[in-house]
């Protein structure tokens, strides 16, 4: 079943990525795919152990106060705050734009309005320019979708909706209201993988100085 | 520039309702416990399937009264249903804003022969399939969302798996086929053949494939998701068993963690009686099963 959609793409099992999706609610099997797409291993993570030894994570879409309840009762809170700590990327989609909000993980200074943009009949997709990711625009899928009403200093937007933050980074910390998962558009993704090897390297880099001294 | 209502974004919600539970209601107190619960939806209806059985009459759509009121009391997504090729209680849908319009053989059906055409509307919907055949004539209609029917009201898993089976073991053959055999297949099926080559060559459904009817447990909900449902929908299972509350929890945490029996087993503990099962083939004898209707 974990391999339902037939990919098993084999390249340097050594270097690959390993990164987790979380997998308590929500689309992450699109999020696997894609990852595998991109040459990484995804994890579907629904325990604690399970989010050791990533190198990067995605909290995709589904519903917020599911997701958020799952988190709860797993005992998952102390691993991902974890793994943000130590320098770790993160990109939440849609209910993961919510779930790393002020109001619930906090591991972003922004607040996200849920169902910003209304109920399902007001859903949409649009073309639209996010930074970062080069300049062609994403064709960006929009589900009861949130926006970040209000955020900090230290958190730069990538693209708006109607002047309303939809994709949000702060550190290493990477927030979409849309959903790229939906399309063949993998740049969010990529990105995400970039900011994983870079945290690798720095890791590495640390070792190789530690063992050295 | 933006574009409402295209097929990927109809099936998007489906797709993040996956991993999860929708659940029946019929008040707003008892959406306020399903969103408490952990449910990534619920369902408006008049009554629930085991009640409907018990009425006998006429099941129509639920009252647009009581599905505001459901709408006011939780944040979580609204689904309501509607009789099969009754468009114009869809309509009457639509217009409340509901998320999702299910066309269901629960209700007493509308139209004998016709189903609802859903690309017509801006609604995304969700239908019943107790085969592959069946589920592909639902989406070749429109429909953004598929579930196994199972028996509703029943608690008794017994249909659902039978369907669910089904539907999975004729996507596995058909992947199996030859190019040249899709058109004879999809004849036999009844179904489009562009829908069919497009599950041949994706090996899935082009929609979220949820199941239903019959879920009154935990290990009920973690047996069809390993059988390959990708979500559950539990209708009479939760309000006709003795603890709504956790019987509810239970079947949200036996969804995610389907492989995991430990989970199971410990989400199961001190749930209360769970919902009285019927017997299939006495219903049968009676002439009182709903999944033959609209197929």
């Amino acid at each position: 079943m974990a391999d339902r959609h037939g990919l098993s793409p084999q390249r340097g099992e050594a270097e690959r990525l390993r990164i987790g999706v979380l997998a308590s609610q929500g689309d992450f099997g699109a999020h696997a795919e894609m990852l595998r797409s991109l040459g990484a291993e995804p994890i579907e993570v629904r325990t604690a152990e399970e989010l050791s030894g990533l190198d990067g994570l995605i909290i995709p879409g589904g519903e917020s106060t599911t997701i958020t309840k799952a988190i709860e009762r797993d005992g998952l809170e102390p691993a991902i705050r974890a793994h943000a700590d130590s320098g770790l990327p993160i990109l939440g989609t849609c209910a993961g734009m919510i779930v790393c909000d002020r109001e619930h993980l906090g591991l972003v200074d922004a607040a996200a309005r849920r169902n910003a943009f209304g109920r399902q009949i007001a859903s949409f997709e649009v073309e639209l320019k996010v930074g970062g990711i080069g300049p062609d625009p994403m064709r960006a899928v929009f589900i009861r979708a949130p926006w970040i009403d209000e955020h900090g200093a230290e958190v730069e937007v990538l693209a708006s909706v109607d002047d309303r933050p939809v994709v949000v980074r702060q550190g290493q910390i990477v927030l979409c209201a849309f959903h790229p998962e939906l399309t063949d558009d993998s740049r969010l993704h990529a990105l995400l993988m970039a900011m994983a090897t870079a945290a690798r390297n720095r890791a590495a880099e640390v070792r190789g100085i530690s063992s050295r001294g | 520039m933006a574009e409402r209502a295209t097929f990927r974004v109809k099936r998007g919600l489906a797709e993040m309702l996956k991993g999860g539970v929708i659940m029946d209601v019929t008040t707003a107190e008892q959406a306020r416990i399903s969103e408490e619960a952990g449910a990534v939806a619920v369902m408006a209806l008049e009554r629930v399937p085991a009640d409907i059985r018990a009425a006998g009459g006429v099941a129509r759509m639920a009252s647009p009264r009581v599905i505001k009121e459901i709408q006011e009391a939780v944040t979580i997504p609204v689904m309501a249903k509607a009789r099969i090729g009754h468009f114009a209680e869809a309509q009457v849908l639509q217009s409340l804003k509901v998320d999702y319009v299910d066309e269901s053989e629960v209700l007493t059906p509308a139209d004998e022969a016709n189903h609802i055409d859903k690309h017509a509307f801006e609604v995304p919907f969700v239908c019943g399939a107790i085969n592959l055949g069946e589920a592909l004539r639902r989406i070749g209609e429109g429909a953004a969302m598929i579930r196994s029917k199972g028996e509703a009201g029943t608690g008794n898993i017994v249909e659902a798996v039978r369907h669910l089976r089904g539907i999975v073991g004729g996507i596995k053959q058909l992947g199996a086929l030859g190019r040249e055999q899709l058109s004879a297949q999809a004849k036999e099926l009844g179904a489009p053949l562009e829908i069919v080559e497009e599950v041949a060559e994706g090996g899935w459904l082009p929609v979220p494939l949820f199941c239903a009817g019959g879920i009154a447990t935990p290990a009920d909900a973690a047996l069809v998701m390993q059988l390959g449902a990708e979500g559950n929908f539990v209708g009479s299972g939760i309000f006709k068993s003795e603890d709504p509350e956790r019987r509810a929890r239970a079947i949200v945490e036996a969804t995610t963690h389907f492989n995991d029996p430990e989970r199971v087993a410990a989400a199961s503990i001190e749930l209360g009686e769970p919902m009285r099962g019927d017997d299939i083939g006495q219903l049968a004898a009676e002439g009182e099963l709903l999944q033959q209707r609209g197929v």
